[in-house]
């Protein structure tokens, strides 16, 4: 049945027909869709392309896309040729989003689930509030990155800004290259068995291959900054 | 929001398409900035001879009048033309002051919006497309060209509102953000003798950069410097002479992203701004760094 619908595919080409066209056609997609292979052409640099897809088609955009590609995606692989604007798979749901360029700031911001592949570079506050979405970026990342992330995890091939994981829950964040600063409550964690099989995992989800997981350093919360401490009640 | 354009051309053979290309990249930035539009275009210099670029509000009876006062005062050597409410008026370099003395006294509702050797900026209220129609920007030629589009945060959409600001003889500053320390700048900036026409907080940020440059800085040297002192959300553009210059405050809330070929450098609030642009599929496409001064120059 996957192969069967995996042979029909629509091209959508975005210099003849508005964007409103498009993302409605994907939005009647469903479980078990008999169009489950889209490509659209000519992006341009357009808003709030391919946002809000429920189901499991592919989706290849060829180009560079503007604000809030891919948003609250879920189920769907979306895949852009190309980069992104600011707040590429904003809060994503499930499925998967590749961007091949670079991402703009607040990429996979508080997304819930999912996998996002950026394999060019990432600039600030990737990761946003992540609430359980994976980020795996290839190149670097800039400032205030995974700033309150919850739950999820954030891998970095290359380098992090200034104040990674500042005010950050219990999202899980590993570095391979060097990290300008650490924000508030943020601190370097050891690498236990289990941190190296995630990790594994996760790169093996992206497709890369010439990363090793001992390669990384991980990151994530000193708790002192979100437990209530009873040393403080005087102070409230 | 706003929207900000920049086109810096290495190569002089696209020199007579940069109006064009210019205003194809200003129509994508109109829902940033729908309540006013503004551009300044570096052309060609007439031999010692500098322009000022004029603006009134009831331009055909003021300008007429100037026409009719130059046609009399022929030691100030002044040559006059039309561009709908604006004007540009040539004279030799050494009456520049002379010129300035004239329409001071005689033409007290002329606004000057700019002076130099190569710059004119233009700039009105209006949707962005019909304010680049106004001034025929597309049939202008140049070797660098920045353009703004306007959605007013922190004072009146008026003309003087509007973007570019000029900050000094062929130098000009457009905004893109808002500044939370303008009034009290503004206070230091008076006491210091620099005067102002509007209440539009980015008018305060090119004072301040003119008046660093009065203490003896470069621009790049009070780009660098206005990252200590101004506070607030902005990316810059700066135009001068021969150069393009490009600065983000270090949060980086405001869009920017710019790309580079053998043929030119150029910025966008958004990718849209430059994908109408010639072999932008191959140029070199990436996202200025925050707190960081990027300059160009032929």
């Amino acid at each position: 049945m996957q192969q069967l619908i995996g042979e029909l595919m629509r091209t959508f080409d975005l210099a003849k027909s508005p964007l409103r066209e498009l993302n409605e056609a994907l939005h009647r997609q469903k479980d078990g869709a008999n169009e489950a292979h889209w490509e659209v052409l000519n992006p341009r640099g357009g808003h709030a392309i391919a946002v809000g897809i429920d189901a499991p088609i592919e989706v290849d955009v060829r180009g560079s896309v503007g604000y809030y590609c891919a948003g609250m995606n879920k189920k769907a692989s979306v895949t852009v040729h190309g980069s992104a604007g600011p707040g590429v798979a904003e809060n994503m749901m499930s499925g998967k989003v590749v961007i091949k360029g670079d991402a703009s700031q607040y990429a996979g911001a508080t997304g819930r689930g999912g996998l996002l592949v950026i394999e060019g570079n990432a600039s600030s506050r990737c990761g946003i509030s992540m609430k359980g979405i994976d980020i795996v970026v290839k190149g670097n990342i800039g400032h205030m990155s995974a700033f309150m992330a919850q739950s999820g995890h954030l891998v970095v091939l290359g380098d992090a800004g200034d104040a990674l994981g500042d005010s950050i829950y219990e999202a899980q964040l590993f570095v391979r290259g060097k990290v300008k600063s650490l924000g508030a409550d943020c601190i370097e964690k050891e690498m236990r068995p289990e941190h190296h099989e995630a990790l594994s995992k996760l790169l093996e989800g992206a497709g890369i291959t010439d990363a090793k997981p001992s390669e990384f350093r991980r990151y994530g919360s000193a708790r002192k900054l979100y437990n209530f401490n009873i040393d403080n009640a005087d102070a409230y | 929001m706003c929207g900000i354009v920049g086109l810096f051309l290495k190569n002089p053979k696209m020199e007579p398409q940069l109006g064009e290309l210019l205003s194809g990249m200003l129509s994508t930035m109109c829902e940033r900035g729908p309540d006013s539009a503004g551009f300044a275009i570096y052309g060609a210099a007439e031999d010692g001879r500098t322009k000022i670029t004029l603006q009134s509000a009831k331009a055909s009876e003021d300008f007429a009048k100037l026409k009719a006062a130059l046609a009399k005062n022929t030691k100030l050597d002044g040559k006059l033309s039309l561009h709908d409410t604006h004007a540009v008026l040539s004279v030799p370099s050494e009456s520049i002051d002379d010129a300035k003395a004239m329409l001071a006294t005689e033409f007290p509702t002329i606004r000057i919006m700019a002076t130099g050797e190569n710059i004119e900026i233009y700039k009105e209220v209006g949707y962005p497309t019909e304010v680049a129609k106004r001034f025929d920007l597309a049939h202008m030629s140049g070797t660098h060209a920045i353009g703004h589009t306007r959605m007013a945060t922190e004072s009146a959409v008026t003309t003087l509102g509007a973007h570019p600001f000029s900050t000094g003889a062929d130098e000009c500053l457009v905004h893109n953000g808002s500044l939370s320390n303008h009034a009290s700048l503004r206070r230091e900036l008076i006491r210091d003798g620099m005067t102002f026409n509007t209440e539009n907080d980015t008018e305060v940020a090119a004072s301040y950069l003119t008046w660093r440059m009065k203490q003896g800085m470069d621009l790049g040297q009070a780009l660098e410097k206005s990252l200590d002192d101004l506070d607030g959300f902005f990316n810059f553009v700066v135009g001068t002479k021969e150069g393009f210059g490009v600065v983000r405050d270090p949060i980086a809330c405001k869009p920017a992203v710019m790309a580079e070929t053998d043929d030119y450098v150029a910025f966008g609030s958004e990718y849209r701004a430059l994908a109408g642009l010639p072999g932008i599929d191959k140029a070199k496409v990436w996202e200025p760094e925050p707190a960081t001064v990027y300059f160009w120059q032929r």
